[in-house]
């Protein structure tokens, strides 16, 4: 069966989405992913979906489903290179994809991953030093 | 419409080509401001032509039939350089049905010793130039429609242009009001323009929006989450007082936007959001540059 390959950078796992994600595809992805976030403690997950011309409302709970599964591991999502006219697509079908993190292109997407996993080091390290 | 009227039409073709031209020149709605002369009495001897030709044609009385078509296209092409050359309909039609009157006196000059058939080759002859001349309006008012609708698609592309005012900073002034066709455009110019440039903060200028209704609000909240979407973030600037008003009054939820009250403000607030700091130059420094111009 086809799979989506994920891709554990450092800290992150990256996924890139080079086919249209059918209903199957988005939920084997959406499976695999919260195994590998689990497996490799990963701190941030970083999903392209450049690729992807044609989105509905279910690739759209999808993405949501993955942003707060993660969350819970303690986990950041960031979609990253959404075509304009998929985020038309997705406001005018209501969704807004409240609790993703989204931006540009895979490089800033990067950053925000690694500006958030700082933020979370010193909320941390503020918690300790109080503790103490 | 018999041969022999036809024939007779044809006969005197010179005569009524000066007669129609004299009318048509003498006629105080003739605008020689918007076309000369020789034009006219070019375009006129084209058409006159023509029509003779379909006169004589076996299917004289049916203008939609195949001997009509030149005179059609020469109709249409009239009608469209008057509609933009902005002649008004009626001196677009008056220019067939001016052909009218001199045609009958032809008939009547040929047909005087025969009040019966001259009765029913007049009729016909009405017939033909009337829906002729109906043809002319209905084609004017198309061209009339093709010049609103050009202006129409050029005033929504002019007035939503997509600057980019600083590296990863887009500005959007729009201009106008907002409906829901130009928000459409609005959206896809600005989602296009982020992707092609990078931009991670795009400003939407309302200064040059008269009035923000709930629907406006709506639609300026639908390119706001788009651009989230694709990782860009929105700013709104230009709101005015009374604009400011409206929205609380109508209950408008604008919490999760990021708002200001001038563009360049807002252009403030990007810099800080990219961690850009402008500063002014030391004036001494300057002084110092134009020292060593050497005047």
């Amino acid at each position: 069966m086809e799979r989506i390959p994920i891709l554990k950078m450092g800290p992150f796992l990256l996924v890139t989405i080079q086919v249209d994600l059918y209903d199957r595809l988005a939920l084997t992805l959406e499976n695999d992913l919260i195994n590998m976030v689990s497996k490799t403690e990963a701190k941030g997950v970083l999903i392209d979906i450049s690729a992807v011309s044609i989105v509905d409302s279910f690739m759209g709970r999808i993405l949501g489903n993955i942003a707060s599964m993660s969350k819970i591991m303690d986990a950041a999502t960031v979609v990253v290179g959404m075509q304009p006219a998929v985020a038309i697509t997705l406001v005018e079908l209501g969704l807004t994809l409240s609790g993703v993190h989204t931006a540009l292109d895979v490089e800033q997407g990067m950053e925000l991953l690694r500006n958030k996993i700082g933020q979370l080091e010193q909320d941390e390290e503020g918690l300790y030093d109080s503790f103490i | 419409m018999n041969k022999e009227s036809a024939a007779a039409l044809k006969g005197k073709k010179k005569q009524i080509m000066e007669t129609w031209m004299g009318n048509q020149t003498k006629d105080a709605a003739l605008r020689d401001d918007l076309m000369s002369v020789a034009e006219l009495q070019q375009q006129s001897e084209e058409f006159l032509n023509s029509l003779l030709k379909a006169f004589a044609s076996p299917q004289a009385d049916d203008t939609d039939s195949a001997g009509y078509e030149p005179i059609h296209d020469i109709l249409n092409e009239i009608s469209i350089s008057r509609a933009r050359q902005g002649f008004s309909p009626r001196e677009t039609s008056s220019y067939i049905l001016s052909l009218k009157e001199v045609l009958s006196h032809t008939l009547e000059e040929r047909f005087r010793e025969e009040p019966a058939t001259l009765y029913k080759e007049i009729i016909s002859m009405n017939k033909i130039m009337d829906s002729l001349s109906l043809l002319t309006t209905e084609t004017y008012i198309k061209g009339r429609e093709e010049v609103i609708l050009r202006q129409t698609n050029e005033m929504s592309e002019i007035s939503t242009p997509v600057i980019r005012v600083w590296e990863g900073i887009l500005a959007l002034p729009i201009i106008g009001t907002l409906d829901s066709a130009r928000t459409q455009v609005v959206m896809e110019a600005l989602l296009e323009e982020i992707v092609a440039t990078g931009s991670r903060i795009a400003i939407l200028d309302i200064s040059g929006v008269p009035t923000v209704d709930s629907l406006v609000a709506q639609h300026l909240i639908k390119t706001v989450s788009a651009a989230r979407l694709m990782g860009a973030e929105c700013i709104i600037s230009g709101i005015r007082a009374e604009i400011a008003q409206t929205i609380v009054h109508l209950g408008i939820d604008l919490t999760n936007i990021y708002t200001k009250a001038s563009l360049a403000s807002a252009l403030k607030m990007s810099f800080s959001m990219l961690n850009i700091q402008v500063t002014k130059a030391a004036p001494n420094a300057q002084l110092g540059s134009k020292q060593n111009f050497g005047f």
